[in-house]
């Protein structure tokens, strides 16, 4: 591997890290809404999560690129915010990817919601805990294992991802080249060699996360999708 | 002087159920709610512990008030000083039996505290449990440590939605004795849900009989079970509950017990003179004479007046209620007896009694 090739798996490794962060941070409090409310918006929601998992990655992308251009709602936004324009950006491919990314955290983390029930929540507030205070010492123990596979997945989707990154992020070395791309232009380039190398390293990665995975929990990962 | 009273007054609907109760509770002993299922009794339990919110109610234990609808009051399930054990354990699986008993406690104010922990395990008997994980206990024990776990919340009333039922009969007979136990050595009244005569009969002081989502009546153990006006719903067991001290042992390995109203004579107890027995008749081991009957085989023949009458569940048969002194005794007899004794209400008759039910 040359400089190129590590650089972008240094990339691809900050990018699926900042990701899966912000997709926790913003996955959980979705999936406990998802799990708990009776609103019947719940079903809209739930669908609008789910998108990214039928829909092909270009109409995404294509989406994106239009509402964060300079003519986009958001990208009038940005650019009013002094923040620029964020197509071909780090911070776009980690907004890209978020969306794309959202369903594999919300929805194992939603079974796992789902799978506690009301009653140790009830049982909590009979112990004198609030519901804030019965959400953390209660309902994020017992979800563990959800928390651990939306991580997981939600890392290793981020690293697999290619359509999106290709149309929000293009292919601007140390910025916005990921691995998945770097792959794509080894072989464009008739680099087979090189593109070994780093294909071969990303199927062993997803081989090992996912053995990882369901060795550790197997009810996790079943009945997803 | 303090009083501890409850008062739960409640309306709640439910699709085409609708529970609508007024009660006055003690603030002492164990109060049954006793019921057919679906009769609306643990939704009454869980709308006094705030989990079912009542389209109208008024919750208070003593001064301290817990719902009040027409002033807007609801004081959220977390805030409220209560223990509540479900009719599963439902112990947290991620925690040792030790962090499940403390999840309440460390919750509480130290000033606050109620209980030593020290003594509420022990009264259960699970110390040698603590460092177990929920999991590896057997139902018994679980249930057990939930309401050690409900304790050690200090609860100024403590809720038991069936706590048996899940149990087979050898955990309940496990379980039963601490139960009676916690009657006798704990300070805060209990409202105590159940379906069960024997565990009522055995456990409690006061019974609120609930039909339909209706409390049919609510008072006093003995008297309630003594009612003959009431829906049969102890059904075949109708009968009623003495509070005895045991009075001697008799040289013929039987034991005398002195209640509100006489001397019974059982088989030997080992227990010591002057504890307190509570024993069950029922209403179809009872039986009535004119004259006190002479060369009878029974030991238990007591001076009683009749109070009321009434059908009995049972086909050609009457429900004959009676005072023996101070107590309430029933008698099932068949409407041709009572027709042939012109049995009535006034009247002062000898009963025969054929077995006594030592509840312990």
């Amino acid at each position: 591997m040359d400089a190129a090739d590590l650089a972008a798996v240094w990339l691809t490794l900050k990018l699926a890290t900042t990701v899966t962060l912000l997709l926790l941070a913003i996955g959980t409090p979705l999936a406990w809404w998802l799990a708990r409310t009776r609103s019947r918006v719940k079903n809209v929601v739930a669908a609008i999560v789910a998108l990214p998992i039928v829909l092909p990655p270009t109409v995404i992308g294509f989406y994106l690129l239009l509402a964060l251009g300079p003519n986009g709602w958001v990208g009038t936004l940005t650019a009013a915010l002094g923040l620029g324009l964020l197509p071909f950006t780090f911070a776009g491919l980690v907004l890209a990817s978020v969306l794309y990314s959202l369903p594999f955290v919300v929805q194992p983390l939603q079974n796992a919601f789902d799978a506690i029930g009301e009653r140790p929540l009830e049982v909590a507030a009979t112990l004198r805990a609030s519901p804030w205070d019965s959400f953390w010492t209660v309902a994020v123990p017992l979800a563990r294992p959800g928390f651990l596979s939306a991580a997981v997945l939600g890392f290793a989707h981020t690293v697999g991802e290619f359509g999106v990154v290709l149309m929000i992020g293009g292919n601007i070395p140390d910025k916005t080249r990921v691995v998945s791309v770097q792959i794509y232009d080894h072989v464009e380039a008739l680099e087979y060699a090189q593109a070994h190398w780093l294909a071969g390293s990303m199927l062993v990665f997803s081989f090992l996360v996912l053995l990882a995975l369901y060795t550790v929990n197997p009810q996790a990962v079943k009945g997803r999708r | 002087m303090v009083t501890d009273d409850l008062q739960v007054r409640l309306r709640i609907a439910r699709g085409d159920f609708t529970l609508d109760v007024d009660l006055r509770l003690p603030g002492r002993g164990i109060t049954a709610l006793f019921g057919a299922s679906g009769s609306g009794k643990t939704t009454c339990l869980r709308a006094i512990a705030g989990l079912e919110k009542a389209e109208a109610g008024y919750v208070a234990i003593g001064a301290e008030v817990w719902e009040d609808d027409a002033k807007g009051v609801f004081v959220p399930t977390h805030r409220r000083a209560l223990g509540y054990v479900f009719q599963e354990a439902s112990l947290f699986a991620h925690l040792s039996v030790r962090a499940n008993l403390e999840f309440g406690m460390k919750r509480v104010a130290r000033a606050e505290r109620r209980f030593a922990p020290e003594a509420v395990i022990a009264l259960l008997g699970i110390e040698g449990l603590m460092a177990r994980r929920p999991g590896s206990l057997s139902g018994g024990e679980r249930q057990r440590v939930a309401i050690a776990r409900a304790l050690l919340a200090s609860p100024r009333l403590l809720l038991m939605d069936e706590p048996l039922a899940a149990l087979d009969l050898r955990r309940k007979q496990e379980i039963l004795p601490y139960l009676e136990r916690m009657h006798d050595e704990l300070s805060i009244p209990i409202i105590y849900v159940s379906h069960a005569p024997d565990e009522v009969a055995r456990l409690a002081d006061h019974l609120v009989l609930l039909e339909g989502g209706r409390a049919v009546a609510s008072g006093p153990l003995g008297d309630t079970l003594a009612r003959v006006d009431l829906p049969p719903s102890f059904a075949d067991d109708a009968g009623v509950v003495l509070d005895t001290v045991l009075d001697g042992h008799e040289a013929d390995a039987l034991s005398r017990l002195r209640f509100d109203g006489g001397v019974l004579y059982v088989g030997g107890r080992h227990e010591a003179v002057g504890s307190y027995l509570r024993c069950r008749i029922h209403a179809r081991d009872v039986s009535l004479s004119l004259q006190r009957p002479a060369g009878t085989s029974i030991v238990n023949l007591l001076p009683a007046t009749v109070t009321a009458i009434a059908a009995a569940e049972t086909p050609g048969h009457v429900l004959v209620q009676l005072r023996v002194g101070a107590s309430p005794l029933l008698a099932r007899i068949t409407e041709r007896s009572c027709r042939e004794l012109a049995i009535a209400p006034g009247h002062k008759l000898w009963v025969q009694i054929k077995g006594v039910a030592l509840l312990a």
